[in-house]
């Protein structure tokens, strides 16, 4: 196909002349009304609950300079040299240092540094998946996992959670089912801690009785925790990776506890696995940021990065205190989830809404959310919708409340109105019923 | 180069509205046109900052790249000309005009130009009436496919094709999330087509028809604005009656509607090769996978040339 294509009447185009040349992989890559619609996010008049930046303005500008500062001064030459495709030697002792906080041990041989925990998200399904083999992960899961997961066109089998994270019994029926069909399991993905977006945890017990689970069945664990240290009230239960070694790949991260900016996060995985990620990392990007291994690390010899993640805490707590009070004033009849940690609070709309059908009236009211349905690879999350409280201040949340008040009363108005003319189909039936988090309205003082 | 070719552009893309992603699209292109053409090239997005900036800056003309409301509906066209800033495109009055589906359709109908029959029905309409009452109205008066769109707003946004009287509660729906008003349309079955509109000092002059073939079957947001999914004929595969008749009905329109500058005419034609006025674009999409530039190359015209003439255009009627 040529970009002007001769016909009778002249020349046509699809302004793409390769358009019929694009990797069946790709399928899911265009742009949509959707994404268009959340560019309005960027305004300053917009209250975005919708997207999950950290608060790195809670950081010292001061620290990050000097660090920068240190960096150049010190280590120029190198710092702007290509390095290793596993990452710097003294990076990976800090994070094993890091680690700990959550109960691992493991080796500075077996760390892995990437470019961001996103990549190696990435490496590890280009690792284990092959068109058409199942990943197990939470209903719902990472936005961002589920791309990556479809990319390499994985078939993504959800498994339901409650208020304690995934259920257990869900992922032994879930596994059986799927077994039963003969499909491959290749591994469960799992955020267990401070999840993205339901913000639950899964339980100790749970934590056990998952991993027993999977072991059974042969099913590599994949524990996405980039959220583990950002606790509010008390310190959640220790790293599913802490229980077990060989059965476990580990992602961490830099971007929330630090600044995402950096784009540093890391894997840590058996010996073996270590072995082809390290090669696939160097096939992806050759090596991760030096320069970014070195600020790092500065940034972690010389300052007081615990301290920082306590000031991270404080904010974060603060803010999600704000979010709950003006849910809890101005929806107390809606479920939400109650995080102890982490960035959101996933909310559970009346049964007739759907969160991305309603997504250009909140574009009109000024404040923008995230559609449940981002966060499952089935269709299903229709009636829910992730809330960030991360990156507004408690007034602007308070704000971005009362107008998500405004737009769900506006469409609840409108689908009465169109009642009585019958069904008003808002967005097609999920295949299987999506299970979500809720917990009672919480209780704040 | 003469008197009125512009030094300075400041365009103007992004706003709040629904299409600010595609507005910012159309600006980045305009940009990179006019910066071709030699001229210095600023892309704001509008804000509190807007007056001042024009103030202390003063740029020569300003192009308004800004889709649907704010952009479109005059708001901002009234505050530039009320200001004396030279601008780009149609002025607020005629923009309102134009902006609004079943105002334009009214006012093209009038002047001979047939548009699909169609009603025009605010939210509260179907609160005060009763749903069902004015629904199974609407299926009695236009038998057979209708399209149901937002009176106000552009890109297929809020847009349903309906085919089953069974749906079109759901159709309003849909529509009502983007605006007040709601069009219901009889959907006219044939040849998609739009004709782009130039007028850089010598009068409005319509670019040969673009025939609109989506891969869907339906001209949605996502056809227009993800490259491969929609194929475009230039000129359109009518015969040149047709096309001269859709040509000239174009024109009527663009002149009806008291529109300058630029301005982008959609129909349908149907089998007896009749064009039917569907809506007017004040401020077309300019995207790389937009009509009018297409239409323009098609033309053989520099798109660059053609953006800096429309410039000049702005800035001697600024000064005429």
């Amino acid at each position: 196909m040529t970009p002007h294509e001769s016909t009778s009447g002249g020349s046509s185009t699809r302004f793409d002349p390769w358009y019929d040349h694009y990797a069946h992989r790709t399928a899911g890559l265009s742009a949509s009304e959707v994404r268009a619609l959340f560019a309005v996010a960027s305004r300053p008049e917009v209250v975005s609950l919708a997207g999950g930046m950290p608060y790195v303005s809670a950081l010292s500008p001061d620290l990050v300079t000097s660090s920068l500062e240190r960096v150049m001064r010190d280590s120029g030459p190198t710092a702007l040299q290509y390095g290793s495709g596993q990452g710097t030697p003294e990076l990976r002792e800090h994070i094993l240092e890091i680690m700990a906080l959550e109960g691992i041990r493991g080796s500075v041989d077996d760390v892995v540094v990437t470019t961001g925990s996103q990549q190696a998200l990435d490496l590890v399904t280009k690792l284990f998946i092959d068109p058409g083999d199942v990943i197990l992960a939470e209903a719902p899961s990472y936005v961002g996992a589920i791309g990556v997961f479809r990319s390499y066109q994985a078939e993504v089998a959800h498994v339901m959670m409650d208020e304690d994270g995934l259920i257990p019994q869900a992922l032994r029926e879930t596994i059986a089912r799927l077994q039963a069909e003969g499909k491959r399991i290749k591994f469960l993905y799992t955020i267990p801690t401070f999840h993205n977006p339901a913000g639950v945890t899964l339980t100790w017990e749970r934590r056990l009785e998952v991993l027993e689970i999977c072991k059974a069945n042969d099913i590599l664990v994949l524990e996405d925790n980039p959220y583990g240290l950002l606790y509010f009230d008390t310190p959640p239960p220790h790293a599913m990776r802490s229980i077990e070694e060989d059965g476990v790949i580990y992602l961490g991260s830099f971007s929330k506890t630090f600044a995402p900016g950096f784009r540093v996060g890391w894997a840590l995985a058996p010996h073996a696995i270590r072995e082809k990620l390290i090669l696939a990392n160097e096939s992806a990007t050759l090596c991760p940021s030096s320069f970014s291994q070195f600020a790092i690390t500065e940034y972690l010899r010389s300052s007081d990065w615990k301290g920082q993640i306590d000031a991270f805490r404080d904010v974060y707590r603060s803010r999600r205190d704000a979010m709950l009070s003006s849910l809890q004033e101005h929806l107390p009849e809606m479920e939400w989830t109650v995080p102890n940690g982490g960035f959101y609070v996933w909310l559970r709309l009346p049964s007739t809404l759907d969160s991305k059908e309603m997504l250009p009236r909140a574009v009109k009211e000024l404040v923008a959310y995230t559609p449940g349905t981002a966060f499952f690879a089935d269709g299903g999350g229709r009636q829910m919708m992730r809330l960030s409280f991360c990156y507004p201040n408690e007034e602007t949340i308070r704000t971005g409340i009362r107008r998500l008040t405004s737009v769900i009363n506006g469409e609840l108005e409108l689908l009465k109105t169109f009642a009585t003319s019958g069904p008003v189909v808002t967005g097609q039936v999920p295949a299987v019923e999506p299970v979500h988090v809720t917990s009672p309205p919480p209780n704040i003082n | 180069m003469d008197e009125f070719t512009p030094s300075s552009v400041l365009i103007l893309a992004g706003g709040i509205s629904h299409e600010r992603d595609v507005s910012l699209r159309s600006g980045r292109r305009i940009a990179d046109s006019l910066r071709s053409q030699g001229v210095t090239v600023e892309l704001r997005d509008p804000d509190a900052t807007l007056f001042a900036y024009l103030e202390s800056r003063q740029p020569d003309v300003v192009w308004p790249a800004l889709h649907g409301a704010g952009g479109e509906d005059g708001s901002l066209r009234g505050l530039l000309d009320f200001v004396g800033v030279p601008f780009v495109g149609s002025r607020a009055d005629a923009s309102r005009m134009a902006w609004d589906k079943p105002t334009a359709k009214a006012l093209v109908s009038r002047a001979s130009v047939p548009t699909p029959r169609s009603i025009a029905l605010s939210r509260d309409t179907f609160r005060d009436l009763g749903a069902v009452n004015v629904l199974d109205r609407i299926s009695a008066e236009l038998s057979g496919p209708v399209v149901v769109k937002p009176a106000q707003g552009g890109s297929a946004q809020g847009v349903t094709i309906v085919d089953d009287p069974a749906d079109l509660a759901t159709a309003m729906v849909h529509a009502y999330r983007y605006g007040d008003v709601a069009l219901v349309e009889q959907k006219i079955a044939g040849t998609e087509i739009s004709v782009c509109v130039i007028d850089t000092g010598d009068g409005p002059v319509a670019v040969s028809p673009v025939e609109i073939e989506p891969i869907s079957g339906f001209y949605s947001f996502e056809a227009r604005y993800n490259a491969g999914e929609t194929r475009f004929y230039t000129p359109a595969r009518i015969s040149d009656e047709v096309a001269a008749r859709a040509s000239e009905a174009a024109i009527t329109a663009h002149e009806t509607l008291r529109l300058r500058h630029i301005s982008r005419m959609d129909f349908m034609v149907d089998g007896a090769g009749t064009p039917f006025f569907l809506e007017a674009s004040v401020m077309p999409g300019l995207t790389e996978t937009s009509l009018f530039p297409r239409a323009l190359e098609v033309a053989g015209h520099d798109v660059g040339w053609a953006y800096l003439a429309l410039c000049q255009a702005a800035l001697r009627d600024a000064r005429a």
